[in-house]
């Protein structure tokens, strides 16, 4: 038996018309960022000069600069980036190349993807409760990192692990059968291989890091000078925005920080990108 | 003088046994050839010899394997010193994404060599010896990925050989080569078997004849027949082995 269904649409055509179809979702994609990105530019930029970003603000914000932000912004990022590496990368190796399959893997897992869609202010409550009081760390730039460190966590943790369990196993064999020990084969072979995978992890947790206002506007304090020790409070640039925005003390410097934070978030990934390409170059010829 | 002994091996993957009463012998620097159907259990046989199954769970064995009348198997074998001892060449080249110089590099700097010099002589020494040292000795720092195949296999024999081992286990290393590549490897072989002793896998009879002095065949994991690849070939004893040379098997 055979059914000739009426052929509405010619194959071409119909490839046509879904080519159409993504070509249009990747450029509204497009269109979209680049909307985003050119309206917190315009609307910011006017304000943005060397002055802005290298001086104090004057009077709560109204005038004056975003230095101290700038610097609490980069002091928050690193210390999130310094806990939350080791960590992340760590569980990442354990349990692809140590644990093999198993319950505790899977609880590892779930408790990753759990952590990830926690909202981040309750990230920042639980900063607050754990870090700033029971742990004593006051409202301070090291309360802040370590709530980011915890946040970024998860990212780093699951685009590391499928990092690291897509490196063919022929690499490892290829290590082992010239006498290689494990560690050696992990540290020498497969993350120098994961790299670009990893580094690529860290970027995205770290991007989202810098851009988080909720998660530390409990445990960073709100200080409007340049913090100095790890035990100083400060003000990370979106809490800054939201503070601007919110207490209506001027929209103007509000976008202006918008526009520096935009700047520095492309900026760093563009640079993550060019040198992972150019590492992934280097090691894959080509 | 025998190399490798092997006395009644059984290797089993968890309830299913793989190998059964293996009995061979590979005498010092000669090339033997291990030809069956796939699936007979060529690859877990060589893989036992440098105890890479041992990173397969479920992997077990009985009898015994001598390398040099040393049992392999023995609680107080070091198992990285066997494995550079029998260096291993595999089906599909297998490079690491390094540079060409840190792949051969690599069993060097693993094992403890620290002289920048005492490596770099060593590693033009094995590219050299794996007849790849004229095709990139002009771009040694560039990645061993943008090779082609063929070259790629060659690295793989010269980062085998810069260990300097006393066996090399080759797993139908021109499996995914073409014939002129196949050809260099096959040179390769011919040269190298006066100082390693050499066991391959192949699928391809007329490669064990041309590079081979004893040819072992094996079929549902027994070994059915070891001898001479001349006499092999031309008077099998086996009804088998002849069945499966003439391409009457099955
Ligand atoms: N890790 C493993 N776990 C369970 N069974 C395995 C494993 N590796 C191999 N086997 C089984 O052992 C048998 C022998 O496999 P082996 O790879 O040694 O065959 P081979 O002779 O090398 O075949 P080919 O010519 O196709 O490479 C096969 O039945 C295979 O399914
Ligand atoms: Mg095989």
């Amino acid at each position: 038996m055979s059914l000739n269904l009426p052929q509405i649409l010619s194959p071409k055509n119909s490839q046509r018309i879904m080519n159409a179809i993504f070509v249009c979702s990747g450029l509204i994609t497009v269109l979209i960022l680049i909307f985003i990105i050119g309206y917190i530019l315009i609307m910011g930029l006017p304000v943005v000069n060397l002055e802005f970003i290298f001086s104090n603000p004057i009077d709560s914000g109204r005038a004056g600069g975003i230095f101290p932000m700038i610097i609490s912004s980069i002091y928050v990022t690193l210390i999130a980036g310094i806990v939350s590496t080791p960590l992340g990368v760590g569980a990442a190796v354990y349990l692809v190349e140590y644990a093999g399959e198993s319950k505790i893997t899977k609880i590892i897992r779930f408790g990753a993807e759990t952590l990830a869609s926690i909202p981040s202010i309750v990230y920042g409550l639980f900063g607050l409760a754990f870090f700033v009081v029971s742990m004593g760390l006051g409202w301070s730039i090291l309360s802040g990192g370590l709530v980011l460190a915890i946040m970024a966590l998860p990212t780093i943790f699951q685009v590391s692990e499928v990092t690291i369990s897509s490196i063919p196993s022929s690499y490892r064999e290829g290590s082992y059968g010239l006498g290689a020990t494990k560690w050696q084969t992990i540290y020498r072979v497969v993350l120098p291989a994961a790299i670009p995978g990893i580094v690529t992890g860290i970027i995205l947790g770290m991007t989202r890091a810098i851009s988080e206002a909720a998660a530390v506007m409990f445990a960073v304090g709100s200080a409007l000078s340049v913090p100095i020790s790890m035990f100083d409070p400060g003000r990370p640039l979106p809490l800054h925005l939201y503070v601007l925005a919110t207490e209506g003390i001027s929209l103007e410097n509000a976008y202006g920080t918008a526009a520096v934070l935009v700047i520095l978030v492309l900026a760093v990934t563009i640079i993550a990108n060019f040198l992972i390409d150019k590492y992934q170059r280097q090691i894959m010829g080509r | 003088m025998n190399r490798i002994e092997v006395n009644n091996l059984n290797v089993y993957f968890g309830d299913s046994q793989v190998l059964k009463d293996i009995n061979i012998n590979i005498p010092k620097n000669t090339v033997t050839a291990l030809i069956g159907p796939s699936g007979c259990g060529k690859s877990t046989f060589i893989r036992t010899v440098n105890r890479m199954n041992d990173l397969i769970p479920t992997f077990s064995h009985d009898g015994n394997v001598y390398l040099d009348g040393v049992d392999i198997y023995n609680p107080k074998m070091d198992v990285v010193d066997l494995r550079k001892k029998i260096g291993m060449v595999f089906q599909k080249p297998n490079p690491f994404p390094k540079s060409i110089f840190e792949n051969v590099a690599y069993g060097l700097k693993v094992h403890g060599l620290n002289d920048d010099d005492a490596i770099a002589a060593r590693v033009e020494e094995s590219l050299k010896s794996a007849a790849l040292w004229e095709e990139v000795e002009d771009k040694l720092e560039d990645s061993a990925m943008g090779l082609s195949g063929g070259q790629q296999q060659r690295l793989c024999i010269a980062r085998t050989i810069a260990n300097n081992p006393e066996v090399i286990l080759m797993d139908e290393p021109c499996s995914a080569l073409d014939p002129i590549s196949t050809t260099k490897i096959e040179d390769l072989i011919h040269k190298l078997k006066n100082d390693y002793t050499i066991i391959i896998v192949t699928h391809n009879m007329q490669q064990a004849t041309r590079v081979s002095k004893y040819t072992s065949f094996f079929l549902l994991g027994e070994l059915i027949e070891s001898d001479l690849t001349d006499k092999l070939f031309i008077d099998p004893k086996d009804k088998r082995t002849e069945d499966y040379i003439t391409g009457r098997f099955g």
